[in-house]
């Protein structure tokens, strides 16, 4: 009779403090490939043989928004494995694909729990499921419901239609800034192992590192993975290390400028700054494009053909110019 | 300001003629890179195109074709530090690198 039965495993529509410093914790890279649910079959609300079924990852951050968005709805939650990796991601990966689509369904015995044959899929899943594949295949009818979750009560009040904007994927401000940490914490994983060189050499006495080769590099990285990813429409210049190039450029003025004027530098050591804080600005925001949802692959391998020759040679030759100027002294 | 990555890149490619209009290409693609008219779909803005593969996996009738992958500068410099080992291309880290 009612399908509110302790045999199926329920979600909540509301999100605990847990939870929402889970997500936290997630954007900063803490305990990430932990943040996943089991996939199976879940039941939200009292769902019975007539209820939407809608399919999702099982990244417990994209759960997380899809059940908040379904407070007071008796919904079927097919929770596919995706390796613990956003719906997105997941479907360019293949993961979030057609074989696990169509196998979830076996395993959980789907059709034992619905009398309907449809599925309710978000659109970024489509990269990775051939719609009328999986219904030849399970027997299921797809029907894409729209980007984001909080557009799905729209969606399921008004008989499965989306306003046009619904499909359209955004790239707003908000979007980019939630991004940003893990671009952080994986550069300064790379640069702290190269500020933990640059303190032996000088310790060893080989090579007299200052404060400004420590605090010009930190500024390139803050520039180049915070500064760019959250000022990108702004920036000249479409190619991602196009742009950071430019505000590396100009971080690596003022840090010469500043330096000059306050004649604690040789030209040498000017020069190298020029060379090296903008290439390595653009390095970092060149691996943003990774975090973006409007970069082609195509278009990414032409940036790079030119950007990473560049970028390498600016590096060394700035490398080995800051070398010769300490010998200068 | 409408966010538009390098031009005359993408590999997008509808052929029209196998075209049955079933509008799957314009629900899918996230970016409006498809029309609908006359019964035949259509391409509006080819740099839009971020060559996600949506619509070719969704075309009933094989009428899209674009090399998809994913547009992550990271995952080309790792395939190409592998060698471009299995499969050629680019290549995910472990773990910590997809989001």
């Amino acid at each position: 009779m009612t399908a509110c039965c302790s045999e199926n495993q329920t979600l909540s529509a509301s999100l605990t403090i847990k939870d929402r410093l889970g997500s936290w914790k997630a954007r900063w890279g803490i305990g990430r490939m932990d943040h996943s649910m089991k996939a199976g079959l879940y039941a939200m609300g009292c769902p019975d043989g007539h209820s939407p079924v809608l399919v999702t990852s099982n990244y417990k951050m994209t759960v997380d928004r899809v059940r908040e968005n379904l407070a007071g709805r008796d919904i079927w939650l097919l929770v596919l494995n995706t390796e613990g990796i956003n719906v997105w991601c997941a479907a360019g990966k293949g993961t979030f694909g057609t074989d696990e689509l169509v196998s979830r369904i076996d395993k959980t015995g789907l059709r034992e729990k619905v009398t309907h044959r449809e599925l309710i899929l978000p659109q970024l899943g489509a990269t990775g499921v051939s719609a009328h594949e999986a219904r030849t295949r399970s027997g299921f009818k797809i029907t894409y419901g729209p980007i984001r979750s909080e557009d799905i009560p729209y969606f399921l009040d008004n008989a499965m239609t989306v306003k046009q904007s619904m499909r359209k994927v955004r790239f707003s401000l908000i979007d980019r800034l939630v991004l940003t940490p893990m671009e952080i914490v994986i550069a300064m994983e790379l640069m702290l192992k190269v500020f933990g060189a640059m303190a032996v050499l000088s310790a060893l006495g080989i090579l007299p590192v200052e404060r400004a080769d420590y605090l010009g590099l930190l500024g390139s990285v803050f520039i180049g993975t915070f500064a760019s990813p959250l000022l990108l429409p702004w920036i000249p210049g479409r190619a991602f290390s196009f742009k950071g190039m430019i505000t590396g450029l100009m971080w690596a003025i003022s840090v010469v400028l500043f330096l000059f004027f306050k004649g604690s530098a040789n030209w040498l050591q000017l020069v190298s700054y020029l060379l090296i804080l903008p290439s390595l600005s653009a390095f970092f925001t060149m691996n943003f494009t990774g975090s973006s949802t409007y970069t082609s692959l195509s278009g990414v391998e032409k940036e790079m053909k030119t950007a990473l020759p560049l970028i390498v040679t600016a590096l060394s030759a700035g490398a080995l110019i800051r070398i010769a100027s300490f010998l200068i002294l | 300001m409408e966010l538009k990555y390098l031009k005359n890149v993408a590999t997008l490619k509808l052929d029209t003629d196998k075209c049955i209009g079933c509008g799957m290409c314009k629900i899918v693609c996230p970016h409006a890179v498809f029309t609908l008219e006359n019964n035949k779909a259509g391409i509006s803005d080819i740099d839009m195109c971020m060559e996600c593969g949506a619509c070719s996996m969704n075309c009933p009738v094989s009428a899209i074709t674009v090399k998809s992958g994913v547009g992550c500068a990271y995952a080309v410099l790792m395939g190409m530090l592998n060698g471009n080992k299995d499969g050629e291309g680019p290549s995910c880290g472990g773990s910590g690198c997809c989001g």
